[in-house]
């Protein structure tokens, strides 16, 4: 049997369905589309029923791609379980009562039933039960109640002998209300109030700030603090002393000693330098990335999980409006800033092709993935504000005049912002756990196969020359133009794979402070990495892809002369 | 009659008109917004942000364009 879980968005169906099934849940894209659904197991009397969290709608008549694939999928269920917000009852009835007319089975869990105490509102859930004849249970997914109950009635689900006029539907809606809901004088809610202030500009700006700048603090003291007494303790005084018994075992020399083990630097490892499948390609990944992409997600989850990123959006709408773009694309950015390929998947939230080009393009260019970011604050950290933030505030630069420009280059409408701001919520701790451990094992997976594949291509490339040829026919741009050594070719040409590793063989060349933020913010602009250059092809198709590309190299080879430029007169 | 644009923060009132086309109509009807609907205004931006509006438990946030086109009596 397989279920199917609908409703409105922000009504708390994914922490129902986090309820209903066990660990064991997958994310899978639905057939030819990037757009992406949960899918679990739960048991009823000992039999395994699919359950599958369909993406959020308002209403069956589709607007957008996302809402299409959803109500292609609620074709395919055997029973459909509608999650309502029992505070919003007028507006999500509008969903059932269209619901009734595919014809499936059904059942309604009345989720966040605590939430219309203390909100004013007391539903009569027999009555309601009677008028749309189908079972209503009342829920807290939050603290699951209801929930036991609700599995149990699932062999109620049936058909509704509900019938109406569709050109009457607000009214007929009405007139259940009118039977089932009584609404008291309710007073402003503290989370109310938070909501209000956060939206008003007077309020809204200084806060939009502070949480921006409390997000990005907390992630370099999480992933500081998890790299300086875990990670590099543990690959130091653990995994070091191994891989050197290991290089011992290997005759510290050789071809296949130096593709696993690498250079040995003074007789020792260096886990930035030796670039060996066993040490730099383990390290990079797991030892200085990993740690940042954990606390990025942790971070992002309860940003995500307790309502402030629509809010984020209406605040930042006024900016992002002048690139063609409207505040809701602050979403698939805040994404990219933990890695470009989830970023530019969460662009297809934006409804023109004008305006997934300027954001897919605006991420490629101007937002450095956490990985990156992660090696450029371990090569950058120490110079501070001169190192870091010459390189953020360019990227900053950057992403608005690209996108002044593309507002006017690209055809195409800019539509404006039209989303809901559901209340702020405390996020389902068990949630938040699970949204972060599914995003971290597939960083691990994503990240790791693509480093060792660094690696190995950057030592093949080095042993035979290959590198050192093309550094010698692109040294006119490396040298004149960006003031490089030749040698930075060849980061360049592995930050198509792997920008964080690519940072790590910037390491060895012994740059300059200008030469480093010069090389960072290149390397940060140039080219998408593979995998995101992949989604971005699937997203944009070949010709918008080619456009896309030819912006991004333009303009990293411009910044990075004008950067040149102006660093030789001011920083030595 | 005035537009959503003109209306003050804070105050009340009743969607009068839709002087949109089709898909903003369809747009505001599926979040429950519609022609007689008793709403309050949350918030404005400065330099022509998005309106935010409350009805219910609902709250959403309009572009400005579009918050134009929706004309309010307020109370």
């Amino acid at each position: 049997m397989k279920i199917l879980l609908t409703g409105n968005p922000n009504v708390g169906k994914s922490v129902v369905f986090n309820r209903l099934t066990g660990v064991d849940v997958i994310s899978s894209n639905y057939p030819g589309t990037t757009i992406d659904f949960a899918k679990g197991y739960m048991y009823i009397a000992g039999e395994q029923i699919e359950l599958i969290d369909v993406p959020g709608i308002y209403t069956l008549e589709p607007t957008c791609k996302a809402e299409e694939i959803a109500v292609q999928m609620l074709k395919e269920g055997d029973v459909i379980i509608q999650v309502i917000d029992a505070t919003n009852l007028e507006r999500n009835l509008n969903l059932t009562i269209q619901l009734i007319k595919y014809k499936k089975p059904m059942v309604i869990a009345l989720n966040l039933f605590d939430e219309t105490k203390h909100t004013g509102i007391s539903i009569d859930v027999e009555k309601l039960e009677q008028i749309i004849d189908i079972p209503c249970i009342p829920t807290c997914a939050l603290t699951g109640q209801g929930i036991k109950e609700l599995v149990e009635r699932i062999k109620d689900a049936r058909l509704s002998s509900f019938v109406y006029n569709d050109s009457q539907r607000w009214n007929e809606i009405g007139d259940i209300i009118s039977k089932v809901q009584k609404i008291t004088h309710k007073h402003h809610t503290f989370s109310e109030i938070l909501g209000d202030i956060s939206v008003k500009p007077l309020t809204g700006i200084p806060l939009l700030i502070l949480v921006l700048l409390l997000t990005f603090t907390l992630i370099r003291f999480i992933g500081e603090g998890l790299i300086s007494h875990v990670f590099e303790p543990f690959f130091k005084e653990v995994w070091a002393p191994i891989m050197l018994k290991f290089s011992d075992l290997l005759g510290q020399q050789g071809f296949f000693h130096d593709l696993l083990i690498g250079k040995l630097i003074d007789g020792r490892i260096d886990f930035g330098q030796s670039f060996g499948l066993l040490t730099t390609g383990l390290f990079v990944p797991l030892g200085a990335v990993l740690p940042y992409v954990f606390a990025f997600y942790t971070v992002l989850a309860f940003l995500e999980d307790s309502g402030y990123l629509p809010r984020m959006a209406v605040m930042a709408d006024t900016i992002m409006h002048k690139t063609g773009l409207h505040g809701l694309a602050i979403i698939p950015m805040l994404l990219g800033l933990g890695c470009n390929v989830p970023g530019v998947l969460a662009t297809r939230i934006l409804e023109t092709r004008k305006e997934k080009f300027i954001a897919a393009t605006l991420l490629s260019i101007a937002v450095p993935c956490m990985a990156l970011q992660a090696m450029l604050f371990g090569l950058l950290g120490h110079y501070g504000i001169r190192g870091l933030g010459i390189v953020f505030g360019t990227l900053m630069v950057v992403w608005i005049i690209i996108g002044l420009m593309l507002r006017k280059i690209i055809k195409g409408t800019s539509p404006e912002i039209f989303v809901e701001i559901p209340p702020y919520r405390i996020p389902y701790l068990k949630g938040v756990i699970k949204k972060v451990w599914m995003r971290l094992k597939w960083f691990i997976k994503e990240a790791v196969p693509f480093v060792l594949l660094g690696v190995l291509i950057a030592n093949l490339l080095y042993t035979f020359g290959v590198i050192q040829f093309i550094g010698k026919i692109t040294a006119p741009v490396f040298i004149h133009l960006l003031g490089l050594p030749k040698e930075a070719a060849g980061a360049l040409i592995i930050g198509f794979l792997r920008k964080d590793l690519a940072v790590g063989m910037l390491i060895p060349l012994n740059m300059t402070l200008k030469q480093l933020v010069v090389a960072s913010v290149v390397l940060s602009m140039y080219f998408p990495c593979v995998a995101t250059f992949a989604v971005l092809l699937k997203e944009l198709g070949v010709i918008d892809l080619l456009k896309s590309t030819m912006i991004m190299v333009l303009s990293a080879l411009i910044t990075g002369g004008l950067l040149n430029m102006i660093l030789s007169m001011t920083l030595n | 009659m005035i537009s959503l644009t003109e209306m003050p923060a804070g105050k009340k009132g009743t969607i009068a008109a839709i002087n949109g086309g089709y898909g903003l109509v369809k747009k505001l009807d599926k979040m429950g917004f519609r022609i007689g609907k008793e709403i309050t205004k949350v918030s404005g931006q400065w330099m022509k942000g998005p309106v935010v509006i409350r009805s219910g438990n609902t709250e959403i946030a309009i572009g400005f364009g579009m918050a134009n086109k929706i004309m309010v009596e307020v109370k």
